[in-house]
């Protein structure tokens, strides 16, 4: 039984459309790991701090762990289980997977959608821009140069895939 | 977390009218609210949702200034041809600060309204006179790095923990303050605080006011302008010392200036001796170090954060040097 200060709001979740029902302030990253069973979205420091629950909202990068579920209504959200078409992964993830980008994977997907905002905006971003855009996105295990190295393979696997 | 209600409001008059119900608080982007309601440090009985009100949009007015909805958020400010080509400085100073993940989700207004950083203010198991007056300050004997060094009374030594705020000192801008009686304007200046008796009141804003605009003046600042931001890792921390500058510059003398500091004050702080220091004088290294060491005059330090005097006075000349060379 949903409680009964819950609201059920709609939205565009990874291309599909669907109904959700929870407390207007329930956390966004709770409502996808349990009500949608999107478990690909991390909780990290629950603070704003890490990055571990990035995903897009509404076309932008934003906190899941900060964002009320009243705020999805109506929103077109993408998490790291939308990110590959089927079973063909994004240029990212294949980057992330060839250059030892990922270590435990908890702060994966919320740099895997970091770096893949960065490069919708930006093509072909200097190192500056890349280490900018993953600013807010803390990683534990990797030190970052491979998660650096991972994001520029990315951009010129899409380079070379547009030319 | 305390219970709480929660509703959307559609528009301006609604919103105020809902505020004035009493221990109510608007929610906007929620990267300060949400945060501190976790904590329990802000326990409203209320959420008053504004994010549906038509103040999201950055408009050119006729008289040449420039106008901000409460709601524009800090990312889109930040990236915003006009505030990159004419506010420098305050496309600086907000991309100085947090994440882009936090900035696509702050607003203009939220970003004002932000509450300190300090240590004992975000855990209530310390004494807080900003959080509950009287109780007493943890910070002035205790761990107090990052704390404030003007503008701090005896009851507080909190800082203002925003960037963007410091840059709209700078910039002479104005915010737009909506109540039940209409609305009024407040110089940046004046809408935050100072500690004094009273560390629990912040800003000038009423219970039932919404900030709607902030306005930044055609002005002669835009021009040679820079904000410099020393904090304790390069990214995604907050200052212990940083400074906006503007300088209006003829041949090679300064005919006028604006200097603003954040992370050593209570409140985002106008350094109007610096300014005076600055004005008539030669643009260079000698003057703008005079200029530094005027703005911390009267500065007041505690055990751990005497550092940040000389940190600030570093900032204020290597943001004069940038805004020079803009």
């Amino acid at each position: 039984m949903p409680d009964r200060r819950s609201v059920r709001l709609t939205c565009t979740l990874n291309g599909r459309r669907l109904s959700l029902d929870a407390h207007p302030m329930a956390r966004l990253l709770d409502v996808l790991r349990q009500q949608a069973g999107l478990t690909g979205t991390k909780e990290g420091c629950g603070e704003g701090e890490c990055g571990a629950c990035s995903v897009l909202l509404n076309g932008r990068l934003a906190n899941s762990c900060l964002t009320p579920f009243a705020h999805a209504d109506r929103a077109t959200i993408v998490t790291i289980e939308g990110i590959a078409s089927g079973d063909d992964l994004h240029a990212v993830q294949e980057a992330f997977l060839e250059c030892g980008g990922a270590q435990c994977g908890i702060c994966t997907p919320g740099i895997v959608l970091a770096a893949v905002d960065l490069l919708e905006r930006t093509p072909h971003p200097t190192e500056h821009d890349v280490r900018a855009a993953l600013a807010g996105n803390l990683c534990r295990c990797t030190g970052y140069m491979r998660i650096f190295d991972s994001v520029l393979e990315a951009c010129r696997r899409l380079s070379a895939s547009r030319a | 977390m305390q219970p709480f209600s929660y509703e959307k409001v559609t528009n301006e008059h609604e919103a105020i009218e809902r505020a004035r119900l009493g221990n109510a608080t608007f929610v906007a982007g929620g990267t300060t609210l949400v945060d501190l309601m976790k904590l329990n440090v802000e326990v409203p009985a209320a959420l008053v949702d504004i994010n549906a009100l038509p103040l999201n949009q950055i408009e050119d007015q006729s008289d040449g200034s420039i106008r901000i909805g409460a709601l524009v958020r800090n990312g889109d400010l930040a990236q915003d041809s006009r505030i990159q080509s004419r506010y420098r400085v305050l496309s600086q100073a907000i991309l100085a600060g947090a994440s882009a993940q936090l900035r696509n989700m702050a607003t203009t207004g939220g970003n004002l309204m932000q509450r300190t950083r300090c240590y004992y203010f975000r855990d209530p198991v310390y004494p807080c006179n900003k959080r509950q007056p009287g109780a007493g300050c943890a910070a002035m004997d205790g761990y107090n790095r990052i704390h404030a060094v003007l503008g701090v009374s005896d009851k507080c030594i909190a800082t203002h923990p925003s960037d963007m705020a410091v840059a709209l000192v700078a910039l002479d801008a104005s915010v737009h303050i909506r109540g039940a009686n209409g609305e009024r304007a407040v110089p940046i200046t004046e809408f935050h605080l100072l500690p004094g008796d009273t560390p629990h009141r912040e800003t000038v804003v009423r219970p039932g006011e919404l900030i709607t605009y902030v306005t930044l003046p055609s002005g002669p600042f835009g021009a040679h302008s820079a904000y410099v931001k020393l904090r304790d890792r390069a990214s995604y921390e907050f200052a212990l010392a940083s400074a906006a500058v503007a300088l209006q510059v003829e041949g090679t003398t300064v005919r006028s200036a604006r200097v603003a500091l954040g992370g050593v004050a209570t409140k985002p702080w106008r350094a109007l001796q610096a300014e005076q220091v600055l004005t008539g004088s030669t643009a260079n290294t000698a003057a703008f170090r005079n200029a530094a060491d005027a703005a911390l005059t009267g500065a007041v330090s505690r055990r751990y954060n005497a550092y940040k005097i000389e940190l600030a006075k570093r900032a204020i000349v290597r943001a004069l040097t940038d805004a020079l060379m803009d």
